[in-house]
């Protein structure tokens, strides 16, 4: 390769590996950080380097053992799976109103949806506290303590920013095709159910996996309403790890954080293939 | 037309059945609690439900009315009782009404006289044992009838439900977790202040295994509307406008009530000088917070995605890959990751680079490492948005530019970014309002601070919702009203920010349409 002919791929695609090679080790090195002290025999944190020094499964171990992080892992798959499926369903309702019929109050409603999600929801922690009070006095299957009350809870945060995205989606399809649709015979809910939610399939894919994740990571709601060591989440166990134990913890805290990482990482393969378009596609108007 | 299939039928069936059951469910509890309100409620919303779902009309609602139920329950309403809240003095020593505080006062103030009633007691909670409500359980010495009291008063406890020693001791009560001596020293602070009102005084414990019936020193009198003290002869007089009770000599008790204050709340947000003065700063640094975090891991995120946007680069799906994976860790777990390596001891980035910078200790840098947090976090989704964008335009407009002689450069600036910008707005405005009350980001990692030393309350790294937490159920006590005004300044800001820019981008959107 002579010298004119590498300065060129060099402006061409040189820099771009330049780019994705620093950009890489950008994202890995606290990823490997907290690998090195997973598997670091001691677990302390001051005895962890980037690299690993030595390998054992002693973290792991003294997690399963030590902790509930079973249960933990258990009730945060239950609530974040529950939450984000029903989330995207009511979801989707709501963006195929908005998308396909013309009715009093609909730009209204856009737009309220939109204000009312940017009220911080914890700010209304004191009172949603006194709300479920009572609910737990009446009603304590769904109360303090239970995945179903905390579900309940997150499903009111369900018509936000996902129910644009969506209907964004939505407004992309052809009205063709539901007035074909309609015109052989269909009612608007074989139309919804039949051919519209098949075709947006893409858009429920990203907007589970953003409501999975949120969930996942919602910690403050969590923290108030879960006080059972039986009844926590992913978020708050593990924040009580290192909350006060941090340096003789964080062996344990990092196996922790890699396990927590492999369902969404599963949830993210699984719906890959329509990610990407269905990030954007939402919002540019086809 | 209406032709619904047999299969839809039957879901149709099915569904309204199981809200037919689940009301029913849910109506009992609310009888036997007489609560008329919620029942009323209840039958309308299910009656409400019947109408809209077996008739014909109304069909936007059949769609809209799932999400909107949950959205009035658990998010509306607590938003406008919390709204409600800004104007009164909702908060540690003005929580109840006037009758509540005047037990209190009157509960508290008990002490033990010659003669009071001694019990044995064992102390339980209700729920969890270290932070569930407190319950003493007392045994009668006359007739070993056991009561389990709290704040609210006494109640008697079948004989079938409890077990006791002869000595006295609760050894199992249904409903209750007992203590054991370890668990109940850890909250021996809050067993020596509850006092369980009684209709002569209230009963106080003495240590962890005793209680006693004593006499109330203060009392309340409607006549004057004030509080004595029988032994010292203080008066403290009732002051409705402020829900608590003063001593001629300015003296308040600290059992008050709650009353409205008006627009109090609001006005000590923009006229109290400790408040005031690092409001604005705090609100200039939340702007610096959210529009670097937004633009920052957007221009990462975007500049990667083009460098990745050429059939020429070899490996381009495993770079992909290895780029996503900080979205895919749990950033609860990340922050607390992050707060660790910023360490200056033995952070990693002190080692690493062979620094020994007290990261979360200066001001500028402090702030430097969470917006660089931030962009580690964030720039991974940005990255993929602007691929997918990328992936939109049409190939054929930036190779119309080159042939009209426009450098890469140039067809960048005049072609790619703005149909990026109209496609990505939206995204961006969403995440500028995520960041601009991204709790977690800050108070996982520099908890707000480092704090100036003349002022405890608000930090160099605090956003305005930090603060407000901070006030809200920070350690100086709650003054909920207090916080719940600055909440809804917040609010008011995000939303006009995000209400402007909404606009200005709708003829992109076909929102009017």
């Amino acid at each position: 390769m002579n010298r004119r002919t590498f300065t060129r791929w060099l402006g061409r695609v040189g820099w771009r590996h330049l780019v994705a090679l620093l950009a890489v080790a950008f994202s890995l090195f606290p990823i490997v950080f907290v690998l090195s002290a997973a598997v670091n025999p001691l677990g302390t944190l001051s005895s962890t380097d980037l690299f690993p020094t030595g390998a054992s499964g002693n973290n792991f171990r003294r997690l399963f053992a030590d902790t509930a992080f079973g249960r933990w892992f258990g009730n945060s798959l239950l609530i974040a799976g529950l939450a984000s499926f029903a989330s995207v369903f009511l979801s989707s309702l709501a963006a195929y109103a908005f998308s396909r019929m013309r009715f009093r109050g609909r730009r209204v409603g856009l737009l309220s949806l939109l204000l009312i999600q940017m009220f911080p929801q914890f700010l209304a922690i004191v009172a949603i506290f006194l709300i479920f009070s009572t609910i737990t006095d009446l009603w304590p299957t769904i109360g303090f303590n239970t995945p179903w009350g905390l579900m309940l809870l997150y499903l009111g945060g369900a018509l936000g920013v996902n129910t644009w995205l969506m209907k964004g989606f939505f407004d992309t399809l052809p009205r063709e095709l539901d007035e074909s649709a309609t015109m052989d015979g269909a009612s608007h809910a074989q139309v919804f159910f039949r051919i519209m939610l098949p075709l947006v399939a893409p858009i429920l894919a990203v907007t589970g996996l953003l409501a999975f994740i949120n969930t996942i990571n919602e910690f403050l709601i969590a923290n108030v309403f879960l006080t059972n060591p039986e009844a926590k989440t992913l978020a708050v166990g593990m924040y009580g790890l290192v909350a006060g134990e941090r340096n003789n913890n964080f062996g344990i805290f990092a196996a922790g954080t890699l396990l927590t990482a492999i369902p969404t990482v599963l949830v993210f393969q699984l719906l890959s293939r329509y990610i990407v378009s269905g990030l954007t596609s939402g919002s540019v108007k086809g | 037309m209406r032709d619904t299939g047999a299969g839809g039928l039957l879901a149709k069936a099915l569904l309204l059945g199981l809200v037919a059951a689940i009301a029913i469910w849910a109506a009992f509890p609310l009888i036997a609690a007489e609560a008329w309100v919620g029942l009323g409620i209840l039958v309308a919303t299910t009656a409400g439900l019947g109408y809209l779902y077996l008739g014909r009309r109304h069909v936007p609602a059949k769609y809209l009315i799932p999400g909107t139920l949950f959205l009035i329950a658990f998010q509306i309403f607590p938003v406008l009782y919390t709204a409600s809240t800004a104007f009164t003095n909702f908060g540690d020593g003005h929580r109840g009404s006037k009758t509540e505080a005047v037990a209190a006062i009157q509960a508290s103030s008990v002490v033990q006289v010659p003669g009071s009633i001694e019990y044995a007691m064992t102390v339980a909670t209700v729920g969890d044992a270290a932070t569930g409500d407190l319950v003493l359980l007392v045994v009668d010495p006359a007739d070993g009838v056991v009561y389990a009291g709290d704040d609210s008063g006494l109640r008697e406890l079948p004989a079938g439900d409890v077990t006791v020693t002869d000595a006295g001791k609760v050894t199992a009560a249904d409903g209750f977790t007992l203590l054991n001596a370890g668990q109940a020293s850890a909250r021996s602070q809050e067993i020596t202040d509850l006092a369980v009102p009684t209709d002569d005084g209230a009963i106080r414990s003495i240590g962890l295994s005793r209680a006693y019936e004593g006499v109330a020193v203060r009392a309340y009198d409607d006549d004057c509307d004030c509080v004595t003290d029988t032994v010292t002869g203080t008066v403290w007089t009732a002051d409705d406008d402020a829900g608590s009770f003063v001593a001629a000599d300015g003296d308040r008790l600290l059992q008050g009530w709650r009353v409205g204050v008006g627009l109090d709340n609001f006005t000590r947000v923009l006229t109290d000088r400790s408040i005031s003065g690092p409001f604005l700063g705090t609100l200039v640094w939340n702007f610096a917070f959210a529009i670097g975090s937004t633009g920052g891991t957007f221009i990462l995120g975007l500049l990667c995605a083009l460098a990745l946007h050429s059939d020429r680069v070899r490996g381009r799906n495993l770079y992909r890959v290895l780029l996503i994976l900080p979205y895919a860790m749990p950033s609860f777990a990340m922050l607390l990751v992050w707060r660790d390596m910023f360490n200056t001891d033995f952070g990693l980035i002190n080692q690493f680079f062979g620094l020994s910078v007290d990261w979360f200790g200066q001001d500028w840098s402090a702030r430097l490492a969470v917006i660089g947090v931030q962009l580690w976090l964030g720039y991974p989704y940005m990255f993929l948005v602007a691929t997918g964008a990328l992936q939109a335009i049409p190939k054929e407009l930036t190779e119309a530019s080159s042939i009209d002689g426009a450098n890469p450069w140039q067809a960048f600036r005049r072609v790619t970014l703005p149909l990026l910008l109209v496609a990505l707005t939206p995204l961006l405005i969403a995440s500028f309002a995520f960041n601009f009350n991204n709790f977690n980001a800050i108070y996982l990692t520099t908890e707000g601070g480092p704090f100036p030393a003349d002022n405890p309350s608000v930090g160099a790294t605090d956003l305005l919702i930090t603060y407000t937490y901070r006030l809200a159920f920070g350690a100086a006590g709650a003054d909920y009203g207090f916080a719940a005004a600055i909440s809804i300044f917040i609010f008011t800001l995000v939303a006009v920010i995000s209400a402007v820019s909404f606009r200005r981008t709708r003829q992109q959107e076909e929102v009017y349409a």
